[in-house]
């Protein structure tokens, strides 16, 4: 720790002043420990948001879940009694959790197959089959990523209001009558994961087009010339090379569901009878509803669990299909 | 993860005119135009939804196109929700949080990517793992240290959290890999100062990388909605979301009409769109850097 006293004067002299050549010969070749400070320097205001805003309410997030934090402890957190495991004990005999648990695994195991997979097969429709209007279809399709949720979701649920919405609308014309899909237990969550891909759909498909245009031209010209059909090419040329992006893309999508909240929030509000009550929004409604802030605690960590191992997986078996 | 893959972003590759008519042709525009069409049906659906009268509204079949268009359901909005307060908010939060991580993300970035500093790959390593961590994992002891430090209810405690975030000095370090040590080297012989190089010599050259970053965190922070929701209780502070969902899933407010609420969708989602579209080459881009590594 040499490199203190340059730490605290060099580069925040140079901040004040910003002009060239401060002066004297001593700067001419940077030394390490000039470097060195400012490097440091440079990454406080990042470290001191990082660490207050993120490093500390993961740890306290830990702390909590060993203990009965309640509503009076949002001002004296001190008073909190820690007992143990008994969160984690009660989560796994609530059936209310489990059920939460159950929906979100439910999301994501229909959800993120069903992004991916169209995804992966408008991005190809659009790189092989189209030249002039791609810019056209990629942000036609990309527009739902970038709108905000919650206005998303209200229309949504007037396209599906069984009295005037759109579906019942279509539905009637050729004489059927349109479900109450987000009243129903069996479709309300069918129609989330719907909404949900609508609107992700975009964000893999960029990714794909990404991952697409940095294949080597030759390689499918190559393959074209062996007498390779389009199927062909896709199944031995474009899913291969592209495998980085939809292990990528996949990692992202079911990280993304595993923590679904504003859908069932804003649409259904985990209802009916909790068919589409997901992790998180269990897991606001026991910690700001009821401030159940030790259990809701406990119910962040299960899920953050869950989602490593899932990440873990994933990343292991993509990649290991590979080499 | 290497270091070495850090080629700027891909463009719009026109150069692939390979000349194959296929046969295939016709039937990708046809299946691309349905989804597009299916893509665009809600958005459609809303905006001419938000100009019907009453009876248009729960008609059965559907009508796409007012036969006469009416701002009836803009004026009811407007007269129970005080959206150009809203509206401030939110623009506030999103300026804010965008000065700050332009600035605060671009200082790491560079550090990352240009100083050499013991400690460099720890924090490197830090970011990639904040890149993964849940923010569902925070909100609780995030809303406790909010309420000690007093911040429920203010412009600080929506926008702090969001100061810095990992995308972006991620997204920076990419950028700022490309430019070349050499003309860095050549500014330090100049005897500049790191500050010096890293504010008037590196920032200009990112420019696009910072535009990309500005509309991300800008759309990311309008678009938020759960810490806006913890974070606020006084209806006064809400931001846009956080007032339409109040307003969308309060039986009492809302009363079930939909024009109201088509409306007030219009009025959010209208701005984001039409950024989106005139910007849409920095979001593609952005996209492609997170994702290339």
């Amino acid at each position: 720790m040499s490199t203190t006293t340059e730490k605290a004067r060099g580069p925040r002299k140079a901040g004040a002043a910003p002009s060239p050549a401060p002066g004297g010969s001593r700067g001419r070749t940077p030394s390490m420990g000039v470097q060195n400070a400012a490097g440091w320097l440079f990454s406080t205001p990042f470290l001191v948001l990082f660490t207050v805003f993120m490093a500390f309410p993961i740890l306290a997030t830990l702390v909590m879940s060993f203990t009965d934090f309640g509503l009076r402890n949002v001002t004296r957190p001190w008073e909190a009694n820690f007992i143990g495991f008994e969160n984690y004990v009660n989560l796994f005999g609530d059936e209310k959790f489990l059920k939460s648990l159950f929906n979100t695994g439910y999301f994501v195991v229909v959800g993120v197959p069903l992004t991916i997979g169209i995804g992966l097969v408008v991005a190809v429709l659009l790189n092989n089959g189209i030249d002039r209007a791609r810019t056209f279809f990629r942000v036609g399709l990309y527009a739902p990523v970038v709108t905000t949720i919650v206005a998303v979701a209200v229309v949504w649920r007037f396209v599906l209001d069984p009295s005037d919405g759109l579906i019942a609308g279509l539905f009637s014309e050729v004489g059927w009558t349109a479900p109450d899909f987000l009243g129903s237990e069996a479709l309300a969550m069918p129609s989330l994961i719907v909404m949900a891909v609508w609107r992700n759909v975009g964000t893999v498909m960029v990714l794909f087009i990404a991952g697409l245009q940095a294949i080597p031209t030759e390689v499918r010209e190559a393959a074209k010339l062996d007498g390779a059909g389009v199927w062909q090419e896709f199944r031995s040329i474009t899913v291969p090379l592209l495998r980085p992006t939809l292990l990528y893309a996949t990692v992202i999508t079911t990280i993304g569901y595993l923590n679904v909240f504003e859908e069932p929030f804003v649409m259904t509000q985990g209802g009916p009878s909790d068919s589409t009550l997901t992790v998180s929004l269990n897991m606001y409604r026991e910690g700001f509803n009821f401030f159940h802030m030790g259990y809701a605690s406990a119910m962040a960590y299960v899920l953050f669990v869950v989602i490593m191992g899932i990440t873990v997986l994933q990343l292991r078996l993509l990649k290991d299909n590979t080499k | 993860m290497s270091a070495t893959s850090s080629k700027a972003p891909v463009g719009p590759l026109k150069s692939r005119a390979t000349k194959q008519r296929s046969v295939w042709r016709p039937l990708v525009y046809v299946l691309l135009s349905l989804g597009l069409l299916v893509m665009s049906a809600p958005f459609l659906w809303m905006g001419l939804s938000a100009f019907k009268t009453q009876s248009e509204l729960s008609a059965s079949p559907p009508v796409w196109i007012p036969t006469e268009w009416t701002l009836e359901n803009f004026r009811q909005l407007l007269d129970k929700l005080d959206l150009p307060l809203y509206f401030m908010n939110s623009v506030i939060v999103a300026v804010l949080v965008t000065v700050s991580n332009l600035v605060f993300c671009s200082m790491l970035g560079y550090a990352l990517a240009k100083l050499n500093f013991a400690g460099r790959n720890k924090i490197f390593g830090l970011v990639l793992g904040a890149l993964m961590v849940p923010g569902n994992l925070m909100l609780l002891p995030l809303f406790v240290l909010m309420s000690k430090l007093q911040l429920i209810d203010s412009y600080a405690g929506l926008v702090l959290p969001f100061a810095a975030g990992a995308f972006g000095v991620f997204l920076m370090r990419q950028f700022m890999q490309s430019i070349p040590d050499e003309l860095l080297e050549a500014a330090r012989m100049d005897g500049a100062s790191e500050w010096y190089i890293f504010w008037r010599i590196v920032m200009p050259l990112v420019k696009p990388a910072l535009a990309t970053l500005s509309i991300f965190t800008f759309l990311g922070s309008w678009n938020n909605f759960v810490w806006p929701l913890i974070a606020t209780n006084d209806p006064d502070k809400y931001t846009l979301p956080v007032a339409l969902a109040t307003f969308a899933t309060d039986p009492n407010k809302a009363g079930g009409s939909n024009g109201m609420l088509m409306a007030g969708a219009f009025l959010i989602v209208l701005p984001v769109l039409v950024v989106f579209i005139a910007l849409q080459r920095h979001f593609t881009q952005g996209i492609a850097t997170a994702g290339m590594k």
